[in-house]
């Protein structure tokens, strides 16, 4: 079987058209994160205390909201988004001083058993906002330090405005997964942020085949202005493209539909970042690659 | 046929080992469920258990004694989560401030109890009483003109209950008779209205000091005072030597607990909690299912698209990845690594990957043998292109995992690690396994070879 055989398809003919909806939804994504105050971060980032509660029907939050407010002043009771519809409850406050931490989870458990009803506790999970800024700041660090090591070994092996490209691309990316999180008012939990890393690293390896083809091409018709080249090699990349994307996207599909509530934000982001990922190696870095060489005027 | 043949023992013998160490020897599936769980560590998340951060409060402590205090806090702590009688549990150094220690203790639901016991400085000392019981402290001073006598402190009675007021003060020597460093052991027992009791032995030295203080003062007081709080203050009846008893405690459990902590000593300098976190060992059990179920349903999934769309060759890749994960499971044991649910992220991308490596090579053999090769020679074009772009996607993504790694919090760690081992197995099954089962298929057709891709 074969689904994409000598495809002759102008993907930089439209180029106009898919820089206007990358930046439509960077600018909604952006408009999101400014109007909200920057993005939504989990406890871990943000210093905190979360609960998770496990009823065993369906849970009656309004009473148990009752009960636990005048404990823990300011605290938020809502279901567990999931797919699966489990009765699952995520209590939660934000914890100011490093001196509270530790009063919270009694504050919380007894106030819970002035409520009817049966349920389990999953996890708890309470962070100083020291430790929260801590992670943010690591977290932050660490990839901006990957994205440069990748940047520096694609223009060692390339040249560097291919390595500029591809984070460029990478940098799209993960700016449109954060801005949809924002849109859909999902929390950037520290497993969002593992998902963030893979997108990354997914997208940068379909750049990458991508590119390698370009360098490739590029060997063999020297003459071919490189717009050309580089459709020619979009082309004849494209059946790998769409297979591999579609697989994996296949695999992430599974984790979003079975993967349990744990790995909801994990699966939503890494759904987002194959297709995302995949789009911006096609619309995304090429161009780039090509607006350079006219701009700079075809040297090589 | 002959290198063929020495290639395939070389992969055979790798599965065996691999599948040996993962598994064990295939007796029974429960033998080899308990291999898999012990060889496979898993991390809190999805085991269950309590971690914390714990800030040591170095600045409580006078500059000249800070050099070491948060190493020492270390081995106290270390030495009371053992007492505790918690396998597997640990205290690592955490963070760059190098004042914040990571404490993990799997399987344990409870961390109320944790807490409390890591938090207490329990320092225990033996005062001689030389005033009270006062109603407060202004009433102790009080009857001693206003200010206290020169070479003495006042300490408060340990309440009734916690976040109650101290209803009785003594006012003791400034120096205490023993302390905790002078303990050999601590022990609960019951006495004789069976409220238990935490009995301490000392050390000879201590106890030659102790005896020579009780002989001269019996009849008088004495103040056991924990943490800056009197216990209790029993009047001397006897020459005591070498034992000692604690009363106070409300249960059995805080009577333990006070022994544990008596018996590895007490905090060299205050702690205070940032970070708690506790996993139900149900909900990671539940974590588990889901992610393998999900890992199932996704790998069903590929293989019938890979097997409908690239026929016999798709069962090679087939059999590129399930290697791949033996190969993973393996060195992942080796390596002593901890999976965690980042850890399975880095897992999911090497899934991806290894996916995506062998579709790459399959595309560029269907190329070559569009472009009139034959298929033995569209093979080998095919494997050696691929081979190209395959060393730079994962040179590429390795360099990455090193800076993740150097920089990371532990969680981003252990995504690096399992994704470069992932990786470095996925370049030899998809290169290496898969080109070998090609080899087999092209030396197993007759001329003109045909290839089923």
């Amino acid at each position: 079987m074969e689904l994409f055989k000598d495809t002759r398809f102008d993907f930089l003919g439209r180029q106009r058209l898919f820089i206007a909806a990358s930046l439509l939804l960077t600018v909604a994504g952006l408009a999101s994160l400014i109007l909200k105050g920057g993005p939504r971060y989990g406890v871990e980032f943000r210093g905190g205390a979360v609960m998770d509660v496990q009823w065993a029907g369906t849970p009656p939050i309004a009473e148990i909201r009752a009960a636990i407010s005048p404990r823990v002043p300011g605290v938020s009771v809502v279901e567990a988004h999931d797919l699966t519809g489990s009765n699952e409850l995520l209590i939660s406050t934000q914890i100011e001083e490093t001196e509270n931490l530790t009063a919270i989870r009694e504050a919380i458990i007894s106030g819970l058993a002035e409520v009817h009803g049966s349920y389990k506790l999953g996890s708890f999970e309470a962070i100083g906002p020291q430790i929260g800024a801590d992670l943010r700041h690591q977290a932050l660090l660490a990839t901006a330090s990957a994205s440069a090591g990748m940047l520096a070994y694609l223009a060692w092996r390339f040249r560097w405005i291919y390595g500029a490209a591809a984070v460029i691309a990478v940098v799209h990316d993960t700016f449109l997964t954060v801005g949809l999180f924002s849109l859909a008012g999902k929390e950037i939990s520290l497993t969002v942020v593992a998902a963030l890393l893979t997108l990354i690293g997914y997208s940068m390896n379909d750049t990458i085949v991508v590119f390698d083809r370009i360098r490739d091409n590029r060997k063999r018709m020297p003459r071919e202005p490189l717009r050309a080249v580089v459709n020619l090699s979009i082309n004849q990349t494209l059946s790998r493209t769409a297979l591999s994307s579609g697989l994996t996207l296949l695999t992430a599909l599974a984790l979003l539909a079975f993967g349990g509530p744990v790995l909801n934000g994990f699966s939503l982001a890494l759904v987002a970042g194959i297709i995302v990922g995949t789009y911006s190696s096609i619309f995304v870095a090429s161009p780039i690659l090509v607006a350079w060489d006219r701009w700079s005027g075809g040297v090589r | 046929m002959n290198r063929l043949f020495k290639q395939t023992l070389l992969i055979l013998a790798i599965v065996v080992v691999c599948l040996y160490s993962v598994v064990g020897l295939p007796w029974s599936p429960s033998v080899m469920r308990d291999h898999l769980r012990r060889n496979i560590r898993l991390g809190l998340d999805l085991r269950g258990g309590v971690s914390f951060i714990l800030r040591v409060k170095v600045e409580d402590v006078p500059p000249a004694q800070r050099a070491g205090i948060v190493e020492q806090t270390r081995h106290v702590l270390d030495r009371r989560i053992n007492a505790f009688g918690l396998s597997e549990s640990s205290v690592q150094s955490y963070g760059s401030r190098g004042d914040e220690l990571l404490v993990q203790l799997p399987d344990v639901n409870d961390p109320a109890r944790i807490r409390r016991a890591l938090e207490s400085p329990t320092v225990l000392e033996w005062y001689a009483v030389q005033g009270g019981p006062y109603s407060s402290a202004e009433e102790a001073r009080a009857q001693h003109g206003g200010v206290l006598p020169l070479g003495t402190q006042l300490f408060p009675v340990q309440p009734a209950g916690p976040g109650e007021p101290s209803r009785a003060w003594y006012l003791v020597s400034g120096l205490p008779v023993i302390r905790g460093a002078d303990l050999r052991d601590a022990r609960v027992s019951a006495n004789d209205w069976s409220r238990p009791v935490t009995t301490f032995t000392l050390s000879q030295e201590a106890a030659r000091r102790f005896e020579a203080y009780t002989q001269a003062n019996i009849g008088k007081r004495a103040a056991i005072v924990l943490d800056r709080q009197v216990l209790s203050a029993p009047v001397i009846e006897d020459v005591i030597r070498d034992t000692g008893q604690i009363r106070g405690a409300g249960t059995l459990e805080e009577a333990q607990d006070l022994a544990a902590n008596l018996r590895s000593g007490a905090l060299p300098a205050g702690v205070e909690v940032l970070q708690e976190r506790t996993v139900a060992p149900s909900l990671g059990a539940d974590s588990i299912r889901h992610g393998v179920a999900a890992s199932a349903a996704g790998l069903a999934a590929v293989v019938a698209a890979m097997l409908l769309y690239y026929r016999w060759a798709g069962a090679n890749a087939t059999l590129a990845l399930v290697l791949n994960g033996v190969l993973l499971l393996a060195a992942l044991s080796w390596f002593g690594a901890v999976l965690t649910l980042p850890g399975i992220a880095g897992v999911v991308l090497t899934i991806g990957m290894a996916v995506d490596s062998n579709v790459l090579i399959f595309e560029r053999i269907r190329e070559e043998l569009r472009a009139g090769k034959s298929a033995a020679a569209a093979v080998a074009a095919g494997f050696t292109k691929a081979f190209g772009t395959l060393v730079d996607t994962h040179v590429t993504t390795v360099v990455s995992c090193a800076f993740l790694f150097l920089f990371g919090t532990p969680a981003v760690r252990g995504f690096a690690v399992t994704l470069v081992i992932g990786l470095v197995t996925n370049l030899f099954t998809a290169v290496f396994v898969s080109r070998v089962a090609f080899d087999w298929e092209l030396a197993r057709r007759r001329t003109p070879a045909q290839l089923s891709i």
